[in-house]
């Protein structure tokens, strides 16, 4: 068995992994990348991209469905839709390939090296990966773990028969004609409403009192009342307490404290995620953890010298954009460039019906933070674009600093607003005030606008409201 | 197109490797023929090198302060002529110095160091840059870090130069900064939070960096008095490398043994004004140290131990007939040694004839290596600037170094009133191993009694 000796070896070919290997490669670094699934992690292959594509079928699937039912406020209608579903997720599994694909060739072109298998630490250099013929031991200078998470199991819902994960969720044969989904965050929802358009009839159960727990109330209102359009049941502050025992079935305690039987074909249990250290090997090592997560710092720098963590590994949020922004900071590093983490927001969304983004702080957050706020808020039944695409609900959210107009966040929920997260993004990236938002020319009739009218409303003088 | 790879060529003298102390191109430059690239320096002589080729150069190979074997492949230039003409190697030639004989092919340029280097690496952190995770938490959270904190209200402009940065922001408040703000502070190594902000709310621009990085931050105390940060790094080659190797051998193996004694110069100044009362070509106007050259021959003459090499590794102390006479001479890269060969063929006139020479040669950078080495003894003069006493650093391997420190007229006693005096002291050290305190004082006693009855120089003994 021969030894692969590198300056750089990065553990997990997920979004932090992979942008961590090809920065790397760029700047000359010899570097070998170890992934034991597909390129690309979770993100690529069973979360991100699989499930917009399948939302978007689900949205294409529910307008059509509408136009049949001559629903549609401008006349158009058509025939019953039909769904190949088998069709939809090749379709799916078709982009995931070409995105894998497309990594592969980026790895290739920065000179990376791919070793297939199960990376184990042997000590603070050293890593034996499993591969497909026989061990392989990696010297490293240094080592960056970027292993990602998986979905949490609940110990009375173990995976497996009728009772899926996120993942199992995107792989699934056909549409279950009922689902119950376990857990109201966003990837529950996300998948929830999907399901619901293509068909099925979907419970959500939540433990605490609203959807979304991590978004304001105001955010979480369009998209709870579009649900109840969807014929989507939600039960709050609900506890799951197991499948019932003909396996057709999950047993729910109500917040009132009664048992409920749930007919579900399938459960989806989408609780959260936790990281993925388990046979990593982290017992040969002395790394501080937080929790269950690998503690760094504002180099992703962890305890150990010459070993850094990032993405999900490394805590909340669990987000692709955040683990590829660590990932280029750590290379450039490891190329001996002055970095730290200097980032003020790092924007999350929501791909709901609507959808909701959010940059930096909410309003309840700003307040939290001891900050004077004003907050400007624009609604989208006043925003022509929105109009000619019949979609009204939602609004755009501005939050600054009262005394000085520096924003401090931004929030939108509407159809399409998660392309506005880029300009939210880099308004507070660029220390934005709302003077800055307001005077910047925003082009009609765009949905953007709202960015614009939201900070003239905090100013105190927006036009169109 | 062609590409052609520049060597290292023989710099002459034999020598098998160089020291490179200087670029004149980097990648990208076009070049034409006979512009300088590089520099490299050997034992005593620095050599440019210029290219043999028009074109662009794509390539350079090695670090300031490396040193190279002869033929090391140091620029690769991007030549247009006929398409396919195959790579080939070019060792340039040397330029020739006009006035030196064809067996000295180096034109030594001492007055070119390595420009000092700026270390932009040097950086602070900047502990207020929080790392993004958050808590353990459940579910798939998606907050932004709770970083984006502005400033407090936004101070004029121009601030009043009485507040110091530290007034406006409130502590740990993160500076207001775009990320290519950022990216460049921390490429040069400025920790934003010192950085004023003219934009609104505090907000630092390219131009407030650029301000801090050109003038330091204002305000940050009394007017005019500004606090700098930072650190110049320069690195220690070439002539400055030589220098500072050849004085750490000495220190560290020679045991000195310093002697200061003053001398009364009166006599000397007067002969030495009657004879440049009419400086002639031949006899040109006298400085103090052909006399001190002088008196210096004559008493090696009887102490021929001091005029010697000792090979310490060896075990051998090579005593010179021929006195070559050292003279230590400042030149604006660094100390250099040119050597007056032969003081003892050459009489006083002689002696500042051809000093006057070697200073000239050394200070434009033109002396030979045959006129930089070779020395047996030396001669080290600040003249005004020569301070009261010194204690030379002997030149290893030599055995003795004599020091002239600054002429002044001190009242004298001479048994009846003080009189003015012209007195001058010299330093002088010693290597003590082979050389005992009793032969340095006798050889300090003998250079006195000759400089201070300055007419016994002149009679053969």
């Amino acid at each position: 068995m021969t030894e692969i000796t590198c300056k750089l070896l990065v553990i997990g070919a997920g979004p932090g992994g992979y942008v961590c290997a090809i920065r790397a490669g760029q700047l000359g670094i010899d570097t070998v990348v170890v992934e034991s699934g597909p390129l690309g992690g979770s993100c690529l292959n069973v979360g991100c991209i699989p499930s917009k594509a399948m939302i978007h079928v689900a949205e294409e699937f529910e307008r059509a469905t509408h136009a049949a039912a001559g629903r549609m406020p401008f006349g158009l209608t058509a025939g019953p839709p039909a769904l190949d579903f088998p069709k939809a997720v090749e379709w799916k599994d078709g982009i995931v390939g070409r995105l894998t694909n497309g990594v592969a060739a980026l790895l290739r072109r920065a000179k990376v090296k791919i070793v297939h298998g199960r990376a184990r630490f042997r000590d603070g250099r050293t890593v034996e990966v499993e591969t497909e013929t026989g061990p392989q031991v990696i010297r490293a200078e240094t080592i960056v773990i970027a292993t990602g998470s998986a979905p949490v199991e609940l110990p009375f819902l173990p995976f497996g028969g009728s009772v899926i994960s996120s993942t199992g969720a995107l792989a699934l044969p056909a549409v279950p004609a009922r689902l119950a989904v376990v857990g109201g965050g966003y990837i529950g929802l996300e998948l929830g409403t999907a399901f619901a358009k293509l068909g099925a009839k979907v419970t959500i159960v939540e433990a605490q009192d609203r959807i979304l727990p991590l978004y304001d109330a105001e955010l979480t209102g369009p998209v709870a009342k579009r649900l109840g359009e969807l014929g989507v049941e939600v039960l709050l502050g609900a506890k799951a307490r197991g499948a019932t025992p003909d396996g057709q079935g999950l047993r729910v305690e109500t917040r009132e404290g009664e048992d409920r039987r749930i007919d579900a074909d399938r459960i989806l249990v989408t609780v959260g995620r936790a990281p993925v250290t388990g046979d990593l090997g982290l017992d040969e090592l002395v790394l501080d953890m937080n929790g269950r997560y690998i503690r760094v710092g504002d180099r992703c720098e962890t305890s150990m010298r010459g070993i850094y963590a990032i993405g999900d590994v490394t805590g909340e949020p669990m987000l692709a954009h955040r683990a590829m922004a660590q990932g280029e900071m750590v290379a450039e590093i490891v190329a001996g460039r002055p970095r730290a983490w200097d980032k003020s927001c790092i924007p999350a969304i929501c791909f709901t019906d609507p959808e909701i983004v959010s940059a930096g702080l909410s309003p309840d957050e700003a307040k939290a933070a001891g900050f004077e706020t004003k907050v400007g808020k624009f609604p989208f039944t006043a925003n022509g674009r929105a109009m000619t695409l019949d979609s009204e609900e939602g609004f755009v959210r501005i939050v600054a600093r009262a005394e000085t107009g520096i924003v401090l966040g931004v929030q939108a929920v509407g159809r399409n607003v998660s392309e506005l997260s880029a300009a939210f993004g880099l308004a507070i990236e660029m220390g934005a005030h709302l003077e800055d938002v307001a005077g910047t020319i925003h082009a009609h009739p765009t949905l953007g606008e709202g960015f614009q009218e939201a900070a003239l409303k905090a100013l105190g003088h927006a036009i169109h409201v | 197109m062609a590409e052609r790879t520049i060597k290292l060529p023989d710099v002459g003298e034999g020598i098998a490797e160089a020291e490179l102390v200087e670029w004149h191109v980097k990648v990208g430059d076009v070049v034409r023929e006979d512009d300088m690239l590089f520099a490299v320096m050997t034992d005593k002589a620095t050599v440019e090198i210029p290219s043999p080729v028009e074109g662009e150069i794509t390539w350079t190979g090695g670090e300031i302060g490396e040193t190279l074997a002869i033929g090391s492949a140091l620029v690769r230039i991007k030549v247009a002529g006929e398409a396919g003409a195959a790579e080939e190697d070019a060792a340039p030639t040397p330029p020739r110095h006009a006035g030196e004989g064809p067996q000295d092919p180096s034109r030594s340029t001492q007055d070119r160091g390595a420009p000092p280097s700026r270390n932009p690496g040097a950086s602070f952190e900047t502990p207020s840059a929080r790392a993004p995770q958050d808590d353990e938490g459940g579910g798939a959270r998606a907050t932004s870090a709770p970083a984006a904190t502005p400033k407090p209200p936004a101070p004029v402009a121009k601030a009043s130069p009485s507040r110091g940065p530290a007034s406006r922001r409130s502590p740990g408040e993160k500076p207001l900064a775009s990320p290519a703000v950022r990216l460049k502070a921390r490429e040069a190594g400025i920790d934003l939070r010192q950085v004023q902000g003219s934009g609104p709310g505090g907000r630092i621009g390219h131009e407030d960096l650029d301000a801090f990085l050109t003038r330091g931050p204002e305000g940050s105390g009394p007017a005019g008095l500004a606090r700098r940060t930072g650190t110049t790094d320069v690195k220690v080659v070439g002539l400055r490398r030589r220098i500072a190797e050849k004085m750490a051998k000495s220190k560290s193996r020679i045991p000195h043994i310093t002697i200061v004694e003053e001398v009364d110069v009166s006599a000397l100044e007067d002969l030495r004004a009657a004879l440049n009362r009419k400086p002639t070509a031949e006899r040109p106007k006298l400085t103090i140290l052909p006399f001190l050259m002088r008196a210096m021959v004559r008493a090696l003459g009887e102490q021929p131990s001091l005029n010697a090499i000792y090979d310490d590794d060896a075990g051998i102390v090579h005593q010179h007939a021929g006195i070559h006479v050292g003279i230590a001479t400042q030149t604006p890269s660094g100390l250099v040694v040119p050597v007056v060969q032969h003081a003892e063929a050459r009489d006083v006139w002689g002696c500042a004839i051809e000093l006057a020479r070697l200073a000239e040669r050394a200070r434009d950078g033109t002396a030979s290596r045959d006129e930089l080495t070779g020395s047996t003894i030396t001669i080290t003069s600040l003249g005004a600037l020569g301070g009261i006493a010194t204690t030379p650093v002997i030149n290893y391997p030599e055995v003795a170094i004599v020091g002239v420190n600054k002429m002044m007229v001190r009242p004298v006693w001479d048994g009846a009133a003080f009189v003015p005096r012209k007195m001058m002291n010299l330093s002088s050290s010693f290597d003590h191993r082979v050389i005992d305190g009793w032969d340095a004082a006798v050889f300090v006693q003998r250079l006195k009694e000759l400089l201070e009855t300055p007419a016994m120089l002149f009679i053969e003994s």
